[in-house]
């Protein structure tokens, strides 16, 4: 786990001991501490692993991924480094060209942090609490669907469906997440549902 | 797919075609590179471009985008003519001896009741011949003319290496080639894998693509084994979890179906659905769609849904349409009769065909909600980004909320890998800002809905106020909590039907798996087909035993898989009549006498006798269909058609243009480009370095590919004075592109019916948001239509002009 630092702890001990030497003699022990000191603890120390998979193709290559902070504890945690899983039988420790980058995805620049809302005709996304969005976002929908809502067809048979409203669902959300969009969808009489595997 | 990834070490041929897994699953490519290199399995592709798939092929074939039918039904009309049939599995587990009904007949591109008017079939002609015992007749000897076999082979035996070469492009000596290879794997113990992906399904007839390599694969007897079968490659992480849990307009979780107005009670809808055997014996699984349905109602609404009314049917929305599927969806936007619209993780503006539609669709919405980890074009559809997004933002109307989401990195749960296999992942990352998880806000955007509805009332808020919520925080269920729901338990004590005294299932515990449904209400299950995922047992999705007994691939205790933890669908087909496999060396189940043993959960009951159950159980006829009676909307046999949009006339039937029962919206049929204003075939694909329109947010994805091009030939490239590194323009009916011209040897001319036809290139990654400059996505090009029988847009075959142009004003 920590072959870098222990070398680094030599390299420091290594210097001390040169002080009885002809180097040390001559002068450069000094030297030695200076580089050992200089060298940077491997970046993978004190970080917590956590495994996960790779968010983009269906191989489902395994991950590891290392963050300073430990999130199980409670702690907040930022992700440092991320690998192939050498654990895993599909992918074996690979990544492609895609997975390698996936730490770039992670911090990229373009992640959404707070809720925006784009007013009609606006040329910009105004910042809005959670509560704010939430509560507008069950009222647009409430409205629309009482409005809207066909209770029954033409031929005066029960159909309960609102079709003025749609939902595109994700392709890289986790089932479970799945499974409560699909609940609060359809419980709502909606039908314009569709995810990405349709295209 | 119907094997896994790391079964494709144990094929003996790999055929890729409609794919390219070397750069777009290069991970799971290396299981090829394992089964050459061990086994000295031979690999072929097939495709428009000399991919990186084909740099490592051991034959290389080109083919025209679209015609991949053409090809396939010239393989299959190979095999038959030069008896490379794997006959024993042909005549016992196919439905090539059953007989078919007098009216069915095909001739000159159509079958029989057509209806020019309403681009649709009556169908009543294309079924099996029914006995007075109610069950299909058979000829085993396959003497009488009507038999499925001889009237495939009948239907297939215009697709000549010649027919095939003047359709596809493909010369014939590269065309008899592949096929000679393909029908070596006809022998017993020889087997082919198909790997395939949106370079089949991205077409107006993609489903048939698909389905005529299965047909094949059967007559190859191919699927069940080893090292064979239909292997999607499947494009995003959990594409495969999200279609399982029926996140389709139509779809409820398992692959039931949503009600149609015309089911106007319980027992209609349910007397569609009884599936009854067409032969003696059969286990026709469906037969328990009941106990998934009921079951299902009951995670949904609970003590609500009940007997007396009828599980609560009304509560389910019913559909008067086949789908409001994605075309739909935008069709009624772009009319004015959608109001809000939510967009979970999907960037509708890149991923849509026809942008300038899509933009006008979202455009006349009242409300649009982004819930997505990134800021996507989508969002940002009212901005002005000059050419790359050229829109009047102050006369767009739309309110946009954006809500910012959780990415993988930071959330909990299980993705479903192409493999079928439910693999569950923990998360190591506090969110960044605000950021809250997508079960988050559903649970929050649903607790505030349900109490605007107690508080105000409304339309039927029934469905609303009674949806189960056994959640211990209400408004931010744990993934757990969600992943239990859909095993399902039991609601009451579960009783062996045969033996009341013997106990199943303690009420209140969650159930072994589906063996356990019931549909009289005492059991729950959110989604049939994942039960077992989450049982007492604990959750079988975490489980990471990667311990595989003699290196077969089949890593039983890695994770879970649906159904049952089940590796390989249809394994039983791995043996013989008698029970004894194929092949003794790639043994995957044998039955001793008495019970199916072997190294994957057997797809049959355990018990089942192997010469009286047939191996394909969801199927009525207990066998896998070469004939699809009335499943296929374009038909029970591939046909070629053309694309909607094709350099040539379509040489079976000139009059016929692109599938003859696709769906096509009127304005959308008036924007069709032809040949003679756009000459040259377009496709469109991905690069190794990016993954749709989420790496170019990336960094590092960025840099390695940072600007859009289109890639062309050096023969269009000379015709046309088009530069290496050139601008050009690009066009269809529907939009235009700037882009640098890619001048490669990878793409060739190709000689389709006496016509040299080019083809264009365009990938797809780039948009106007992220770190990678700005640039276009095929979108803008690409046709408003989709497959006949799912939907799916065509976008890998369509018409483009081509002209040198200057850049872009900096």
């Amino acid at each position: 786990m920590n072959i870098e630092l222990s070398r680094r702890h030599f390299l420091v001990g290594a210097g001390a001991g040169l002080a009885g030497t002809t180097l040390g003699a001559l002068g450069f022990g000094d030297v030695e501490t200076a580089y050992a000191a200089a060298i940077r603890p491997f970046k993978l120390v004190g970080t917590t692993q956590t495994r996960n998979t790779c968010t983009y193709c269906s191989v489902a290559c395994g991950i590891i991924m290392y963050s300073k902070g430990n999130l199980a504890k409670g702690e907040n945690a930022e992700i440092t480094h991320i690998e192939g899983d050498v654990d895993h039988p599909t992918n074996r420790g690979t990544l492609c060209p895609k997975g390698a980058g996936l730490l770039d995805i992670v911090h990229a620049a373009t992640r959404l942090k707070y809720p925006m809302v784009r007013k009609p005709g606006s040329d910009k996304f105004e910042r809005v609490t959670w509560d704010y969005a939430l509560d507008r976002i069950a009222r647009l929908m409430k409205d629309d669907r009482d409005q809207n809502f066909i209770a029954k067809n033409a031929a005066g048979t029960t159909v309960n469906r609102w079709i003025t409203t749609g939902f595109l669902a994700a392709s890289a959300t986790t089932n479970e997440t799945a499974w409560m969009t699909y609940k609060v969808v359809r419980s709502a009489g909606m039908l314009v549902f569709d995810n990405q595997a349709r295209v | 797919m119907t094997n896994s990834w790391t079964d494709i070490k144990n094929t003996d041929l790999v055929v890729i075609m409609g794919g390219n897994a070397a750069e777009a699953h290069p991970c799971g490519f290396k299981w090829v590179t394992e089964a050459k290199a061990n086994r000295g399995a031979r690999l072929i592709v097939v495709d428009p471009r000399f991919t990186r798939s084909a740099s490592v092929a051991d034959f290389y074939a080109p083919i025209r985008p679209g015609t991949d039918i053409a090809f396939l039904n010239g393989v299959i009309n190979y095999c038959m003519q030069n008896d490379k049939v794997q006959w024993e599995y042909v005549k016992a587990f196919t439905n090539a001896t059953y007989l078919v009904k007098d009216g069915f007949d095909y001739k000159d591109g159509l079958f029989t009741g057509y209806d020019e008017s309403r681009r649709d079939y009556d169908k009543s002609t294309w079924d099996y011949q029914i006995g007075p015992d109610g069950f299909i007749v058979v000829d085993d000897t396959l003497a009488n003319p009507r038999c499925v076999w001889n009237l495939f082979k009948k239907h297939v035996s215009i697709y000549t290496p010649e027919l095939v070469e003047r359709i596809c492009g493909t010369p014939k000596d590269k065309f008899l080639k592949v096929a000679q290879m393909i029908g070596e794997t006809s022998v017993k113990d020889k087997y082919m894998t198909s790997m395939y992906a949106l370079g089949w399904t991205q077409h107006s007839k993609g489903s048939q693509n698909i389905r005529t390599m299965a047909v094949l694969q059967l007559v190859l007897g191919n699927i069940g084994v080893r090292g064979g079968g239909m292997n999607a490659l499947r494009g995003h992480s959990n594409i495969q979890g999200l279609t399982d849990i029926g996140l389709m307009s139509h779809l409820i979780p398992g692959y039931l179906n949503m009600p149609l107005d015309a089911e106007t009670t319980f027992d209609k809808y349910m007397s569609t659905k009884l599936f009854k055997p067409l032969r003696p014996n059969q286990t026709s699984y469906w037969q328990n769609y009941r106990k998934f349905y009921v079951s299902f109602a009951k995670a949904m609404w609970g003590d609500a849904a009940k007997a007396d009314n009828d599980w609560a049917y009304d509560y389910m929305p019913k559909l008067d349409v086949p789908a409001y599927d994605i075309l739909r969806a935008f069709e009624l936007m772009h009319l004015g009769k959608m109001n809000g619209y939510f967009c979970q993780g999907f960037n509708p503006l890149l991923a849509f065909p026809n942008r300038k539609k899509v933009t006008v669709g979202l455009s006349k919405l009242k409300w649009l909600v982004i819930m997505d980890p990134l800021d996507t074009e989508t969002a940002r559809f009212w901005q002005n980004h000059g050419e790359y997004n050229d829109v009047d933002t102050a006369k767009i109307q739309t309110e946009v909320i954006q809500l910012p989401a959780t990415c993988f990195a930071e959330d909990t749960g299980a993705l479903v890998n192409s493999g079928r296999w439910l693999q569950w992942h923990w998360a190591g990352a506090t969110p960044p800002g605000e950021a809250k998880s997508d079960v988050w806000i559903m649970a929050q955007l649903a607790q505030r809905l349900k109490a605007l509805y107690q508080k105000e009332g409304g339309a039927f808020p029934d469905p609303i106020v009674n949806l189960t919520w056994n959640y211990k925080d209400r408004g931010d269920p744990t993934p757990e909590e969600l992943a239990k729901e859909m095993n399902g338990s039991a609601l009451q004590t579960v009783t062996d039907p045969n033996d009341p005294t013997k106990v199943i299932q303690q009420q209140g515990k969650q159930l072994v798996s589906f063996a356990a449904l019931r549909d009289d209400g005492t059991t729950a299950c959110g989604c049939w087909i994942y039960s077992g995922s989450f049982n007492e047992a604990g959750n079988n999705m975490a489980r990471r035993d990667n311990s595989d007994r003699d290196d077969t691939g089949i890593f039983p205790n890695w994770t879970w898989s649906w159904p049952l933890n089940r590796r390989i669908l249809y394994n039983r087909a791995s043996a013989d009549v008698s029970g004894k496999p194929w092949d003794a060396s790639r043994k995957l189940l044998e039955w001793n006498g008495t019970a199916w043993t072997g190294y994957d959960v057997p797809d049959i009951a355990p018990n089942a006798k192997p010469d009286v159950v047939g191996p394909f159980i969801m199927n009525a006829e207990g066998t896998a269909r070469l004939f699809a009676r009335t499943l296929m909307r374009e038909g029970p046999f591939p046909v070629h058609y053309e694309p909607f949009e094709s350099p040539i006339a379509n040489p079976l039937n000139p009059k016929i243009r692109g599938n003859p029962v696709a769906r096509v919206f009127k304005d959308d049929l008036e924007q069709f480009g032809d040949a003679k204003d756009f000459p040259y075939a377009a496709t469109s694909y991905r690069l190794t370095e990016h993954f749709h329109y989420w790496t170019k947010h990336s960094r590092i994805n960025a840099v390695l590919q940072p600007e859009f091009f289109v890639e062309i030939s050096e023969e269009l490239a000379k015709e046309k004075s088009i530069a290496q590194g050139g601008w050009v323009k690009v066009w269809s009916n529907r939009g235009s592109v700037r882009a640098k011209a890619y001048v490669t040897k990878r793409i060739k001319p190709l000689i389709c019916d006496g016509k040299t036809v080019h083809v264009v290139g365009i990938p797809l990654h780039w948009g106007f948001m992220g770190e990678a400059r700005k640039g276009f996505g095929p979108n803008s090009l690409t046709p408003f239509v989709g497959d006949a029988n799912a939907e799916t847009p065509e976008f890998k075959a369509f018409l483009v002009d081509i002209e040198p142009t200057t850049g872009p004003v900096a």
